[in-house]
């Protein structure tokens, strides 16, 4: 009997007979004698192996268990000389594996330290039996059998924990102003709501380890003396909201939950609402208007939550992170957290890195970092060796700074020192490629859409603003529309209700202040330097470079490429709508763009 | 489930036995919860696949509130809609990360190959455009979120693919 050395597995499911794997079986056997392999490796028919649609056909090979897809026989040659004669994994043809959750969060890079990701990933977050061997719910017990609410707070203020989800307000103090309100019942709120664009980490921790955020929640509760609490989780995080149901069934199973808690006296019970696509929901009296059932709208602050909250009775709310913090603190102790970052900002913060970064994912760091350790030694630095030209930070509400502040240490003071905003989280690093005023007029047109409507100043200047940008990216900018900029942004800062309409404007301010040479090149010289903006740029195929493969023709969305195959493709500029795929997918660099 | 296509016209479900019993239930499990008005528009839009306006003002009537507050809250949230969506769902996070990873191209491709735009649906009732906010899975942009699955790293040319794996799914149904 001959001895294989090798097995390859051909699928012949339906759905790949009909895209030719015969074919590729026929190819594989005939390529094999050709390269003398015939008597090593044996090819073998089998039913389906990935999904026919998205990878038919398709191969594994054992004993490596590689799966080849998308195949097509003139691919067999190269691939059994790679595979079978050098023996090496040719990875161009290996299955892509669709979106895996753990590419977010890897082991720990250096200068990382992980309190609130620390069970990310290590614990099944189904499974409160992980949680409690990770000493959860210990500082619950310790709260509840040894402090007193007042105790608590004054722990928290101690540790000098501010909010994390963007404003920083110090938690203690908020507690203490909920304790202090006198009306019965209090409430208690947790924004998941995490609108902010490129902002992930609060659902990474709601879906990794939920018992954190609901034991911060108990701590919480007890220290206010709250005694119903709702987690406000947006619409887009399905999989956060069965996780932590499931959680929160689990605890009132173990008795953290519900009445009587651990056999202290206190009883606190809490549940999940969820959001329905709306940014402004994220901020706190807008949040507490759609958990009441009414449309997202905020309201003018004061009175503030702490006195006037849910069906107007005292209400904490407070930022997932934040409360993920507090059982550590507790057992940890206060000069532990403080020890970890500034003088003002204290402990750590997670990060999603974004955008034209090598390494992007989450990452928790003690505050004080500065923006080029993040961007270059623990995100690796810009994407395909091109230059670094500014990170955005702070959300639709947040700011774009250039290489010159990559040294600011990340702290609340720091970054508002140089009009930029801590927000809650998501760095997105933008590279030499990028328009800045496209990134203004996309700003806009996410606030504008989000404007709830409710003040003039925001809903009429963001459109106002809007307009003013589309028309610079169109090359129809004026002499004074700077200025214009200017003073809209002015108006809409200074009279807008919410935190919203006030710092819609931040992202075209801090552009018009650090990347201003963009906006006038677009307006005075009709150029897109970054060659972006569609109305300012043509694409044409430079006849040296292109080889006729008709790969640009075939996936031009509007037929605007012609050409036969071997000869130089051409772009009718007239049907051509500027969207730049066939830049994409070019793969000798024959799309220049002018 | 498949709706019968007179009670699409109608925009109804309550004229079908058996949606109206899954909306008697939504209403009756839900209705006195304090902010209950969210939780059963929300159930509503998962379960049903949209709120029209016999609905809501069957809800307004089961919350004993006016129409016109139910319909506020409907037209306030952009998750809501008011009319059937296709079988399936195509989104396109136009997220910030998204958005300068490729998103606009994508859509591009959407358009060419469907033939409708974002917010519609094809005339077959397969298939319906939407573009959203950020999904939370920036590191993997552009990504594509095709009924509940999530697609990263999505490139124009990779991207037929997943529309012609939904029709043939769709057909073999
Ligand atoms: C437009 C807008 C959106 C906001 N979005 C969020 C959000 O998604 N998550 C969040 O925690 N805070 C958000 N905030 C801040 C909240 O209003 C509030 O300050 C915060 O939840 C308080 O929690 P903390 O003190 O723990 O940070 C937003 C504020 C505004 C004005
Ligand atoms: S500032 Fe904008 S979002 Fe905030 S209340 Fe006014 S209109 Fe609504
Ligand atoms: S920007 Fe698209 S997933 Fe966040």
């Amino acid at each position: 009997m001959a001895f294989f050395r090798s097995h390859i597995l051909v699928s012949v499911d339906p759905e790949c007979l009909k895209r030719g794997a015969h074919d590729i079986v026929d190819h594989l056997h005939d390529e094999l004698v050709a390269q003398g392999l015939i008597d090593e490796v044996q090819v073998l028919e089998t039913s389906r192996i990935g999904d026919p649609y998205a990878y038919g056909p398709d191969i594994m090979v054992y004993p490596e268990g590689v799966h080849y897809v998308n195949l097509t026989t003139n691919d067999i040659p190269y691939l059994v000389h790679e595979h079978f004669l050098k023996g090496r994994i040719v990875q161009k043809f290996v299955e892509q594996k669709p979106v895996v959750v753990d590419e977010e969060l890897g082991p720990p890079k250096p200068k990382e330290v992980r309190v609130v990701l620390r069970n990310c990933g290590k614990i099944d977050p189904n499974n409160i039996e992980d949680y409690i061997s990770e000493d959860g719910y210990l500082a619950l017990a310790k709260v509840l059998t040894e402090m007193s609410p007042e105790d608590v707070i004054e722990h928290i203020k101690r540790s000098g924990l501010r909010g994390r989800g963007g404003a920083g307000f110090p938690v203690g103090h908020k507690w203490q102003l909920a304790r202090a309100s006198q009306e019965t019942p209090k409430y208690l709120t947790c924004n998941a709501d995490e609108g902010d664009p490129g902002a992930f980490m609060n659902r990474r921790v709601l879906e990794g380890d939920p018992h954190s955020v609901l034991e911060g929640m108990i701590i919480a509760a007890y220290a206010i003396g709250a005694s119903r609490g709702y987690i406000y989780c947006r619409a887009e995080y399905p999989i956060a909201v069965k996780t932590l149901n499931i959680a929160i069934q689990q605890a009132r199973e173990f008795g953290f939950l519900g009445e009587n808690i651990l056999n202290s006296g206190f009883s606190f019970d809490l549940e999940v609402r969820m959001g329905a696509g709306a940014f402004v929901c994220g901020e706190e009296t807008a949040l507490i208007a759609s958990i009441e059932g009414k449309r997202g709208e905020p309201r003018p602050r004061p009175p503030f939550p702490t006195v006037k909250g849910l069906w107007n009775k005292p209400t904490n709310n407070n930022n997932v992170e934040s409360y993920a913090n507090v059982p550590q603190i507790i057992l940890r102790g206060a000069d532990w957290f403080a020890s970890m970052g500034t003088e003002k900002s204290k402990g750590t913060k997670t990060f999603a890195l974004a955008g034209d970064l090598n390494n992007t994912g989450l990452i928790e760091v003690p505050l004080g970092i500065t923006l080029r350790e993040i961007i270059y030694d623990i995100g690796g630095g810009i994407k395909d060796n091109k230059g670094f030209k500014a990170v955005q930070i702070g959300g639709p509400m947040g700011a774009c700074l250039p290489e010159k502040y990559l040294d600011v240490p990340i702290d609340y003071e720091s970054l508002l020192s140089v009009g930029g905003l801590m927000g809650s989280g998501g760095l997105i690093v933008l590279d030499d490629e990028t328009c800045m005023v496209d990134i203004a007029r996309y700003f806009m047109e996410f606030t504008q859409d989000e404007s709830c409507g409710k003040c003039v100043p925001c809903r009429v200047g963001t459109r106002r603003l809007l307009e003013t940008l589309e028309r610079i990216c169109k090359g129809q900018g004026r002499h004074g529309d700077i200025e214009l900029l200017e003073e809209l942004c002015e108006n809409i800062r200074s009279a807008s209700l919410c935190g919203l309409g006030q710092g819609a404007p931040n992202p075209v301010v801090s552009i018009l202040k650090h990347f201003r040479h963009e906006y006038e090149a677009h307006i005075y010289e009709k150029r897109c330097p970054a060659k972006v903006c569609r109305d300012l740029i043509s694409y044409e195929i430079s006849k040296d470079a292109c080889t006729g493969c008709t790969v640009c023709a075939r996936n031009c969305p509007v037929n605007a490429i012609s050409g036969e195959r071997r000869q130089t493709h051409y772009i009718d500029p007239d049907i051509c709508i500027r969207c730049g795929i066939c830049a994409q997918v070019c793969n000798f660099n024959a799309v220049m763009i002018k | 489930m498949a709706i019968k296509s007179e009670t699409l016209e109608k925009n109804n479900p309550l004229l079908v036995p058996e949606t109206k019993k899954m909306i008697d239930q939504i209403l009756e499990e839900n209705k006195d919860l304090p902010g209950a008005t969210m939780v059963i528009l929300n159930e509503l839009q998962s379960k049903i696949g949209y709120v029209s306006e016999p609905m809501q003002a069957y809800v307004a009537k089961k919350l004993r509130v006016p129409q016109s507050l139910v319909h506020g809250v409907v037209s306030f949230y952009s998750f809501f809609t008011t009319y059937p969506r296709g079988r399936h769902t195509i989104k396109f996070c136009m997220g910030t990360a998204c958005y300068v990873g490729g998103a606009p191209q994508l859509i591009e491709k959407a358009k060419q190959i469907l033939g409708v735009d974002p917010g519609q649906t094809t005339p077959d009732g397969s298939i319906t455009l939407e573009v959203c906010r950020c999904v939370g899975a920036c590191s993997q942009a552009p990504v594509v979120v095709v009924d509940e699955e999530s697609h990263g790293r999505v490139r124009p040319n990779k991207f037929p693919q997943i529309i012609r794996a939904i029709q043939e799914a769709d057909q073999a149904r």
